[in-house]
């Protein structure tokens, strides 16, 4: 520890002491905090964890969107500027017009060949999310019409597009169109039959239709004031959905926040429980063998035969869940009790390559204890198999926990997880991906934290990997 | 060795018992039982289906009677197939599954052991990078949506070539089994590509691995014989078990394929709570999975000398 | 090998429509089709038959008494001609009706069938539709023994039976698969695996079933033995898919490899923009919710139930969340298309409609509060079934009860067997539940609320409603029975005993050049007993 300057060959006199240490001695945890520290990629996973933290806690007191608000105008919309609505008056049931002067069927066999195209197709008033009524010009010789929606011009009789209706008679002249009215182009189709087919003919007419909101929902989704004086026919602007709606038109971002709460405490809680019990579990397995080795494996392959779905089932009732309630940690322990085997087995297979080493005798006979050996040498050895099955367990737990709310265990509606958002997702996968995207999103950011972490503690502790 | 595989399959063989076991009276403790139908039966009905099935005895008595008809290898006959006998059923069934598991399983082991190698050896440069990436996708999405976009991917060629190059669904040929393979062994592949990388991480900086690059050998023949067998025993842990769960967990590929697996009726016979298909299924599974457990600790031996078992 | 596959996956979200491929599901020149089922077929013995993929290969394979043309009457089958009054039924089988073996069909095939349905032994789901017959009921219940069934072979090719009430309709019923004959000597000789496999089975209908691959195909040729066959000209069905995945039937439709698929929610997008004709179909399936009208449930107060009656929209529910065209909106228990007197059911009798007042709504509501002594109600549990449109629906209605009334619901999801067992023993407030017509008259839906009906899970319990039914059962007077129902309808509605919910359509894709296929809601459907293939023009 001295400070003063001794020049080279200079001989040594007794009590100076050469050997000094620059620096504190550092034990091994010690040395791996530092390069973990130092790590990229575990400081890229921190900045992650950090995110899904916020965005997870303090996410909501942001964006205070209630995520159970259904709105029916506005199901399944892709993230988008906030659209304008008209206010509009609630809807009235309506009735069709038929004619009293004009038969309903042909009194003969009409030959359908003269069925003639309809013309004066129209739209009666203004056409709404609410509702697009359409009236047309008689066909001589009708039993009745077909209507048609399509998303696009028409190309032939092969492209009409959805078949909504077919009216009942030759002098049922109008129709209403309520079926998932989005504000887009809708080309519709009239085709004249004879009662039982269809003609060859058609008339199209195109309408877009602009969102229509009451003034009941508008307030009730704090739009307006209760006292505002806004008129029947004006524009308001609708809420900005960054993410936009789901399936009941719900906001995805308020969703995502809500799942994220059970899907990071199950995602994050369930793996690293049961991976803690499959290391123990597997340690002892593998480092004592013999005997108790074979009968702890024997245990493994037996739950991991047992079908999931029908132990699932008992657990619900053994648990005694009730009808819609959130059964989380049930399901937590149920994922726990269901789960460890593969960690198990995998660190078991560690143990026993690792316990034949030379240190590990090395070090029993220099008089460690099992516990020191297990703790110091053998665990950091298998830090690489143990972080990749938790690498793993993440993402499998969410699944799980999806699957398991399918049959009513797990969170109950209308409590969203990302799980169960990306199952409702796949339905409208083609047509709406956005449904999916996300929540897939958010699940692969957590697993690539989890990922990044589990590189840079592997860098870190495994000595092996040390030595570059 | 031939004393531990006897000693094995004892073992094996009490464990299936205690799967059996389990599961029936987990099956009995369920509410509802395979008698129950969308349309109400009357009482005499029940009541005479019930004698029909052995269902009106005590729980205990049914369990011992269905021990004895399993251990004369007897399973019984499907509640919700009625004139089939659930030994018919795995007979006829099983072999699809078992094929489209192995061929699963061929895909994800090569993908495994090749993409995982790559990522460790050219570890931190664009390689690794890509293929992590796609790991992770592969296993953040789940297993249905490639079901549906691999599916979806094969339509598309056919209708881009203008004939059937690829069917799109069905089981028969090795053209039926191409895509649903890949589709079940993905996820698989991609625990197997980490499992992988890491392992081969630990090995590539041994010394021993210097000896040999300083020795002279070409990078193949280190791969090939020094670090793909020290690197791949937890693959070949994990390959046992991945078997039995990929015939098993084939439920969604065999619906969205339509492939006549027992997958299947593993699952909808737990949602019909057929009792006889559900412990036939269990116990063939279970004993399935004891022997390549089995097996799989044998190999070990094999493959890495220092792991003695005794 | 991975990179290439994610660019390719790339390229396949960009939705394309790419030219269509040659079709292999049609084949002019052999009058060939190809098509799916949705489930492996669980039962082909006629007697125990009760979902409809059985129903669908059953009903082409074998032939009762009478069958549905193509406009959905009734004309002769296996009988000529036939005669029905109210106290008994005569019907003549024709000649040249003959089982695939060559044997004829006798009158002996149906006694013994009907028998064999009614035996508490065979356990049949269906028997109840044998119990017009007489004794039918009381031999089922294992009162009396099966050779005093109401029903006798006077010789080979006579059949009479006399009925246990009058039953106009009857001609309707015997085109049912439980109807079917069954020859006694092969059945017996089959030794409990009658229906087993396609060897297991004698056909007297339009096809035969050359071979069953279980769980992997079916396929049907046409049977050189029906009296009827120079007017079938597809020669062979084959069923060479199995799966119930709607997205890879639609996926092999597009593929060309079968020729029809039906479309939910989300794969009618995929087709509209492959521009394939879409067509609609009714089912003829009502849906609606269930109350549990037990003693000790909230659910049996009157006003709470006029409550939800007042701010459900069916309207908007078809609309806005089932968002499939076809589907109406549900009003009555009984759907549009059941048969009045003269004229539809539902135009003879209109349905009464509950107007949307949510002020009223709330009153009532308030009302129900004070008579059930409660401030605020318990949340009322809401069963419903594992599949997803279930979940959707009962999120739905979650939303709307809340936002209007404030009642909280919770939603149980159970998978199949416990939601039955929990039906059965009454454990809910609210069950999401549908009811299919079993045969073509208004009783199929009426009988469902009485309080002797075991599928009435509510327990719902009305003298007067059972009076009504018992009214219709006992008469054969249209007039009458069409009244007594017009009065049961009304009281389903004062009552508020179910909500209606809708009632279901299904859109579909039908390969063009196939013609003549009917869809039906009673029996099988599809039916391509008369379907034929045509020859297209290139330009498809």
């Amino acid at each position: 520890m001295s400070d003063s300057f001794v020049p080279d060959f200079t001989p040594a006199s007794h009590g100076q002491s050469l050997e000094h240490l620059s620096r504190p001695s550092l034990s091994y945890w010690q040395d791996a905090w530092i390069r973990l520290r130092q790590n990229t990629r575990a400081i890229i996973s921190l900045y992650i964890v950090v995110g899904l933290a916020l965005f997870t806690l303090a996410g909501p007191l942001l964006w205070q969107v209630d995520p159970a608000l259904q709105d029916l105008n506005q199901i399944s919309q892709a993230p988008s500027l906030p659209k304008r609505a008209l206010l509009a008056d609630p809807y009235e049931r309506w009735q069709p017009i038929i004619l009293d002067d004009f038969p309903s069927e042909p009194e003969t066999d009409m030959d359908l060949t003269l069925l003639t195209a309809p013309t004066g197709v129209d739209t009666l008033g203004e056409p709404t999310t609410q509702q697009i009524r359409l009236r047309w010009n008689p066909v001589v010789g009708a039993g009745g019409y077909s209507i048609y929606r399509n998303q696009h011009v028409p190309e032939g009789l092969n492209d009409l597009g959805l078949p909504l209706a077919t009216t009942l008679g030759g002098n049922e002249i109008s129709y209403e169109d309520r079926l998932n009215l989005e504000q887009r182009e809708y080309y519709y189709s009239i085709v004249p039959t004879d009662g039982f087919d269809e003609a060859n003919s058609y008339s199209t007419i195109k309408v877009v239709p602009t969102i229509a909101i009451t003034r009941e929902e508008a307030i009730h989704r704090g739009l307006i004031e209760a006292d505002s004086d806004i008129q029947i026919g004006e524009s308001l602007s609708l809420r900005f959905h960054p993410f936009g709606t789901d399936y009941l038109g719900r906001d995805m971002l308020a969703r995502l926040m809500q799942g994220a709460r059970v899907s990071l405490f199950i995602g994050i809680c369930a793996p690293f429980l049961f991976v803690l019990f499959g290391i123990l579990y597997g340690g002892f397995a593998g480092f004592f063998g013999g005997q108790l080795d074979s009968l702890l494996m024997r245990f493994a392959d037996f739950v991991v035969a047992l079908p999931f779905l029908l132990f699932m089932i008992l657990f619900k009732i053994a648990f005694g869940i009730g009808p819609g309630e959130s059964g989380v940690l049930p399901m937590l322990i149920a994922l726990i009790l269901l789960g460890w085997p593969a960690t198990a087995r995998l660190v078991r297979g560690q143990v026993l390559q690792i316990r034949n080493n030379g240190y590990i005798d090395a070090a029993r006979l220099l008089g460690a204890k099992n516990s020191y050996l297990i703790i110091r040498h053998i665990l950091p050895n298998t830090m690489g198999v143990i972080l990749v099955t938790l690498t793993f367990a993440v993402p499998g737990a969410i699944f799980t926990e999806a699957f398991l709310s399918f049959i009513g265990m797990g969170v109950a509606p209308p409590t969203p997880s990302w799980g169960s958002m990306c199952n409702e997702g796949v339905k409208t996968m083609l047509s709406h991906p956005h449904e999916l995207i996300f929540p897939a999103l958010f699940i692969s950011v957590t697993v690539l934290a989890f990922n990044l972490l589990g590189d840079g503690l592997t860098e870190a502790l495994d000595s092996r990997m040390r030595s570059r | 060795m031939l004393a531990y595989t006897l000693k094995r399959l004892l073992a094996g063989i009490i464990t299936v018992w205690f799967i059996a076991t389990a599961t029936f009276m987990a099956m009995h403790m369920v509410p509802g039982d395979p008698l129950m139908n969308d349309k109400a039966v009357t009482a005499e009905i029940r009541k005479n289906l019930e004698i029909k099935y052995g269902l009106d005895k005590p729980v205990t008595e049914q369990y011992f009677i269905f021990m004895g008809n399993m251990l004369r290898g007897d399973f019984g006959i499907s509640f919700t197939q009625q004139n089939r006998r659930v030994n018919d059923i795995i007979r006829d069934h099983f072999p699809v599954s078992a094929t489209l598991g192995l061929l699963a399983i061929f895909f994800a082991a090569t993908g495994g052991i090749i993409w995982g190698a790559l990522t460790a050896l050219y570890r931190n440069r664009l390689p690794d990078i890509i293929i992590m990436f796609l790991v992770i996708l592969g296993i953040s999405v789940p297993s249905f949506v490639f079901a549906a976009l691999g599916q979806l991917l094969l339509v598309n060629i056919n209708g881009l070539l203008g004939f059937s190059l690829i069917p799109v669904a069905g089981w028969g040929t090795f053209s039926h089994m191409l895509m649903p393979s890949l589709v079940l062994g993905l996820g698989t592949m991609a625990l197997l590509t980490r499992l992988m990388r890491s392992s081969m991480l630990e090995v590539v900086n041994e010394d021993y691995i210097k000896t040999a690059k300083a020795k002279g050998l070409s990078p193949l023949r280190i791969f090939f014989k020094h670090q793909l067998r020290n690197a791949i025993l937890p693959v070949i842990t994990i390959l046992g078990p991945s078997i039995a769960a990929i015939t098993t967990g084939g439920f969604v590929v065999e619906l969205v394929f339509a492939i006549p697996g027992l997958g299947r009726y593993f699952v909808q016979a737990v949602q019909q709570l057929d009792y006889t298909v559900i412990m036939g299924t269990t116990v063939f599974f279970g004993a399935f999975l004891v022997l390549m457990v089995i097996l799989v600790d044998i190999i070990y031996g094999f493959v890495d000398p220092r792991v003695r078992l005794q | 090998m991975k990179n290439c596959l994610a660019m390719l996956l790339l390229l396949s979200f960009s939705g394309p429509i790419w030219a269509q491929n040659k079709a292999t599901s049609v084949n002019f020149e052999t009058q060939t089709i190809t098509i799916a089922l949705t489930q492996e077929p669980p039962q082909l013995n006629g007697m125990k038959a009760t979902d409809q993929v059985s129903i669908l290969i059953l009903s082409h394979v074998m032939e009762g008494l009478t069958r549905y043309d193509r406009r959905g009457n009734i004309v002769p089958g296996v009988a000529e001609r036939w005669e029905i009054n109210d106290k008994d039924a005569t019907f003549w089988l024709r000649e040249d009706a003959l089982w695939s073996d060559g044997e004829p069909v006798t009158a002996h095939d149906f006694v013994f069938a009907w028998r064999n349905a009614l035996k508490p032994e065979t356990a049949s789901e269906y028997a109840f539709i044998l119990y017009p017959l007489l004794n039918g009921e009381a031999i089922n219940k294992g009162e009396m023994d099966a050779a005093r069934l109401g029903v006798e072979a006077i010789d080979d090719r006579t059949l009479h039976i006399r009925f246990e009430r009058p039953t106009g309709y009857f001609d309707k019923l015997t085109a049912f698969v439980t109807y079917f004959p069954a020859r006694q000597n092969f059945f017996e000789s089959r030794d409990q695996r009658f229906g087993a496999d396609a060897t297991d089975l004698l056909y007297n209908g339009p096809f035969q079933i050359s071979q069953w691959v279980h769980s992997a195909s079916l396929r049907m040729t046409k049977n050189p033995y029906y009296w009827d066959r120079s007017n079938i000209t597809l020669n062979a069905i084959n069923a060479d898919y199995i799966t119930a995945d709607t997205r890879s039937r639609l996926n092999l439709f597009i593929d060309g490899k079968i020729v029809s698929t039906e479309l939910d929610g989300e794969t009618y997008k995929d087709a509209l923009t492959q521009r394939f004709r879409i067509r609609r179909f009714t089912t003829g399936t009502v849906f609606f919710l269930e109350y549990n009208h037990r003693d000790n449930r909230i659910t049996r107060n009157l006003n709470l139930r006029r409550a939800i009656q007042h701010v459900f929209d069916p309207d908007e529910m078809v609309n806005k969340v089932l968002a499939t065209p076809g589907n109406l909106p549900g009003k009555s228990l009984f759907p549009v298309w059941l048969k009045g007197k003269h004229d539809k059911f539902r135009q003879e009798y209109r349905a009464p409609e509950a107007p949307l007042d949510l002020n009223q709504a709330r009153q009532y509501l308030a009302q129900a509060k004070a008579e059930l002594g409660l401030a605020t109600l318990p949340p009322l549990v809401l069963l419903v079934g594992d599949s997803p449109t279930a979940a959707k629906q009962a999120e739905y209605l979650q939303g709307k009860l809340k936002a209007t009334l404030g009642l909280d619901i919770k939603i149980d999801i159970q998978t199949f067997k416990q939601r039955l067992a929990k039906m059965t023993a009454g454990e809910f407030d609210i069950v999401a539940a549908g009811w299919g017509p079993d045969f073509d008259d208004v009783m199929t839906f009426g009988d469902l609320l009485t309080s002797w009906n075991l599928n009435n899970r509510g327990r719902y319990n009305n003298p007067a409603y059972d009076e009504q039914v018992r009214i219709a059962m006992n008469s054969a007077d249209p007039a009458v029975r069409m009244d007594a129902m017009g009065k049961v309808q009304q009281i389903v509605f004062d009552d508020a005993v179910i909500l209606p919910q809708y009632e279901q359509g299904v859109i579909y894709l039908l390969h063009p050049a196939l013609r003549g296929v009917v869809r039906r809601v009673v029996g099988a459907d599809p039916d391509y007993t008369y379907a034929q293939v045509i020859e297209l023009d290139q330009k498809d």
